[in-house]
């Protein structure tokens, strides 16, 4: 019989703890405003985690962990035979285009990842089907539970924090215009710097997130972190030109002369 | 004009100090049938005046403080001049609400406006170059220094956005 109910009832934390603490093996069905999750556990580790929308096959996997150019993996889209992601995997090592290391790293951060965002699922249904597992084919790594279970916790905190600090994901960055802030000096990651390459009013948060194969909370948190150093401003994505035009919340002033401002000045001053 | 901020901020203070009537707290009906939402809802708001003249008069409006009145800004914001973003800078707790009326009215707005550090006479406040940063206000914004019970400290903020308001209008 498969243990069912609502996250509102039972956290990801709560239900994490339950598969770790009675080792079971099976899989967990999430389900939210149109989003599904598939988090296989085997024997109180975890397997495998997907969620729709998400490519979740090893070519994926691999291009947004920097394992291979994205033009590799086009190539190696068009020519591969076969879809099963163990075969696909051998021919790759085999091939020299990644290691065993490389492809065994890459499905642990895909699966970390998705894991880390259902964290943040505070509402929806889920099922635990015992016995369950992915798919033969299907490349499985197993992660303990444990320090999942304390990195998701924190990161729910810092999650709310970013979502409340930058809540719009489609507006746009521009480069500060404060005359002492200088990037030679800064020290940033290399996420930091794809993202600073893409700074353009006209890019909008959410498209560079995109372009660089970034989740909503690693793009939050590097633009966040930006913004907080002073390096960055943020703008309405489209550049000036769009930005009085979009704009919606105030109307425009009225038309005045100078004179009658004049005249407030001096009214003011002698009050 | 408007001044706006977070609750308790010290907006009735503000126009208090400055306007030549009791500030009235009026139950203002919104009556513009333009207006998609709630026309029957009935907003407290401050108001208060200043006369120039027969001709001239400068009218100061306090938004309500409490974030389900944003819809009265929409109406108070046809027609106006200038506004204040009124901050309590001995209460950290309110910057946040005062970034979001920031990044929704101040950012991207028109309208001149000016951020007014209240409270500076408490041992606790932030000065305004300190609220600028956690205001993340941008540098061409004016942050001023405020005691909204002090005549002189309001009329200066007011002084200042009407500078900001001079500086934006074209010659006639």
């Amino acid at each position: 019989m498969a243990l069912k109910g609502n996250l509102r009832d039972f956290n990801v934390t709560q239900l994490f703890n339950l598969v770790n603490l009675a080792r079971k093996t099976g899989a967990l069905t999430i389900e939210q405003k149109g989003k599904k999750a598939d988090v296989c556990f085997k024997e109180g580790k975890l397997v495998y985690a997907s969620v729709n929308g998400q490519d979740t096959g090893l070519i994926g996997m691999l291009e947004k962990a920097g394992k291979i150019s994205q033009e590799q993996s086009r190539i190696i889209r068009a020519r591969s035979k076969t879809n099963a992601d163990k075969e696909l995997g051998l021919l790759l090592i085999n091939a020299g285009y990644v290691t065993q290391d490389d492809i065994v790293k890459s499905v642990r951060s895909h699966t970390l990842d998705v894991v880390y965002l259902l964290f943040t699922w505070t509402d929806g249904s889920f099922r635990f089907e015992p016995n369950k597992l992915p798919a033969t084919g299907v490349i499985t790594v197993p992660i303990n539970l444990e320090n999942i279970i304390m990195e998701g916790s924190r990161r729910v905190k810092e999650y709310e924090m970013l979502q409340n600090e930058l809540p719009d994901l489609d507006m746009a960055l521009k480069f500060t215009e404060r005359p002492d802030a200088r990037l030679q000096d800064i020290n940033l990651t290399v996420e930091e710097w794809r993202v600073i390459s893409f700074i353009n009013p006209r890019n909008a948060i959410r498209q560079i997130a995109k372009t660089n194969s970034m989740s909503d909370f690693k793009i939050r948190r590097i633009v966040y972190g930006l913004l907080s150093a002073g390096l960055v401003d943020l703008v309405m994505a489209g550049g000036p030109k769009r930005l009085a035009a979009a704009s919606n919340a105030v109307s425009a002033p009225p038309p005045v002369k100078r004179s009658l401002i004049v005249r407030l000045i001096d009214r003011v001053k002698r009050m | 004009m408007v001044v706006c901020g977070p609750f308790s901020a010290g907006k009735t203070e503000f126009i208090s100090s400055i306007s030549e009537i009791d500030v009235v707290s009026t139950e203002r009906r919104i009556t513009d049938g333009a207006r998609v939402v709630k026309d029957q809802t009935t907003v407290a708001m401050d108001f208060g005046r200043i006369t120039v003249d027969e001709e001239l008069v400068l009218h100061l409006f306090g938004t309500p403080g409490q974030k389900r009145f944003d819809f009265m800004w929409d109406i108070l914001s046809e027609g106006m001049l200038g506004f204040v973003v009124l901050v309590d800078s001995a209460r950290p707790e309110t910057f946040r609400e005062a970034k979001t009326i920031l990044d929704r009215f101040g950012r991207y707005s028109p309208t001149p406006y000016v951020i007014a550090a209240n409270k500076q006479d408490q041992e606790d406040a932030w000065p305004p170059d300190d609220l600028r940063i956690a205001l993340r206000a941008p540098s061409d914004t004016k942050v001023l220094s405020c005691v909204a019970t002090d005549r002189e400290s309001v009329k200066n903020v007011l002084l200042e956005l009407l500078y900001s308001i001079l500086d934006s209008v074209h010659e006639e």
